[in-house]
């Protein structure tokens, strides 16, 4: 029987919450890559290509997290890839993550006046262009908050991926639960860790959308 | 691939994913109803309570927006016993479901009651009102209106995030679904199953809610 000081677990959890960060890191430059191609479509010229991106996004934002990784997880194996829990974990929170963004930058390039394309087709840019120097940079800029809002769900939904069998903080955190028996401790403990790194993004996030009205 | 898709077994599963539905369904509308109470109690002491209870009631949102749903629905159903506190596995994810979603629609109901005109309040107040029926007869209807959207919003995201109540071993459609892979070892079809009843059921959970709340708080609700 190993003892465990309060040290021990707070050092043993401390590692495990590494593995949250990482995880959560991957999955928000993932579904920022996936999601732009997301973006793409949805505000495409073409409407099957529209209707695509919408169907994509209303299935996402439709269904449990956990299920998108249950059917990641015992899904890609049948396509004949190996799969362990950090892959399964990876890419079923980019997706979700994808869903997200695209909608909520769509939202951004959305709430530009019309009057912005117009003027870049004035000067003679084309399409990409358009996009690439006028349109994206403010759709991004106008919903800095709610990206970085974002950012505070996803890594709170990483403790799903403990369900899948990914060794972050919450998986973690069970098996020392299951040693110590001191869940109170344990889960406050996890509680706080989760705590200090979402509560200055969320912060971040509100200093943003004052920013935003005041202006 | 030698991998071929078998929904063979869905016959024999109809019941149990049906019962699931059933708990899902019954966890969510006592979610919704305790959750919304609870949030305009919150909302209310917030803008008008004592300094110590708009202190409290401020930690509480951002404790609870902060941390995982997940890690706070272990803490409830695992860390509360060990201070004498024993709760029923679907009465702990009926708590955690409520509290969870109190605090996103506590700052919900503020920002309602922050829309309507301070004028409405003095109007009532003038026609002899007592202060508890101008907030319960003027200001909530008209502020209920205004957030309906991102109220209904929040109550589809939490039942979607109620899947993870399984884990307590709450009998509710994504635990029939781990027990059916589980007899079937049809792990991708079960859960793909599964994942469209979710659909379905969030997509209807919407739309009874708009329609609901257009007859319940008139035309204008979207």
């Amino acid at each position: 029987m190993i003892e465990f000081t309060f040290w021990d677990i707070v050092r043993n959890l401390l590692l495990a919450a590494r593995w949250t960060v990482l995880l959560s890191l991957a999955a928000f430059v993932g579904g920022s890559v996936v999601g732009m191609v997301v973006l793409f479509l949805r505000i495409a010229k073409n409407k099957w290509a529209r209707r695509l991106a919408s169907g994509y996004i209303a299935l996402f934002q439709g269904t449990p997290l956990l299920m998108q990784l249950f059917l990641m997880f015992f899904g890609l194996p049948m396509l004949g890839l190996r799969i362990e829990p950090w892959t399964a974990a990876a890419l079923g929170l980019t997706f979700f993550a994808s869903a997200y963004l695209a909608e909520i930058w769509r939202s951004g390039v959305d709430a530009l006046p019309r009057g912005q394309w117009d003027a870049g087709a004035s000067l003679g840019l084309h399409y990409l262009q358009e996009l690439r120097l006028i349109v994206l940079p403010q759709a991004f800029s106008i919903t800095r908050a709610p990206t970085v809002g974002f950012l505070v769900q996803l890594i709170k939904s990483t403790a799903l991926t403990s369900i899948i069998g990914f060794e972050e903080l919450v998986r973690t955190s069970n098996a020392i639960n299951n040693a110590t028996f001191e869940p109170f401790t344990v889960y406050g403990l996890v509680a706080l860790i989760f705590f200090v790194m979402c509560f200055p993004l969320t912060q971040y996030a509100r200093r943003l959308e004052h920013r935003a009205t005041a202006r | 691939m030698g991998y071929s898709l078998d929904f063979g077994w869905l016959a024999g599963a109809t019941g149990a994913i049906a019962r699931g539905a059933a708990t899902t369904i019954l966890l969510i509308a006592v979610t919704t109803l305790a959750g919304t109470f609870l949030s305009i109690l919150g909302a209310a002491g917030r803008r008008n309570g004592p300094l110590l209870l708009k202190r409290a009631i401020g930690v509480y949102v951002e404790v609870m927006r902060n941390t995982p749903f997940l890690v706070q629905l272990f803490f409830i159903f695992f860390g509360l016993p060990s201070i004498g506190i024993r709760l029923d596995p679907i009465l702990a994810a009926m708590l955690a479901m409520t509290l969870n979603m109190a605090a996103y629609t506590i700052e919900i109901v503020g920002a309602g009651l922050d829309a309507v005109p301070r004028g409405q309040t003095e109007a009532a107040l003038a026609l002899g009102f007592r202060p508890r029926q101008v907030f319960v007869k003027i200001v909530l209807p008209q502020a209920l209106k205004v957030i309906f959207p991102a109220l209904t919003s929040q109550i589809v995201i939490m039942m979607l995030e109620s899947a993870v109540v399984s884990q307590i071993a709450v009998r509710e459609l994504t635990y029939e679904a781990d027990m059916l892979q589980a007899r079937t070892f049809r792990a991708f079809e079960t859960y793909f199953v599964v994942t469209m009843v979710y659909l379905v059921l969030s997509m209807g959970l919407r739309r009874l809610l708009v329609s609901g709340g257009r007859r319940a708080l008139g035309a204008g609700v979207s």
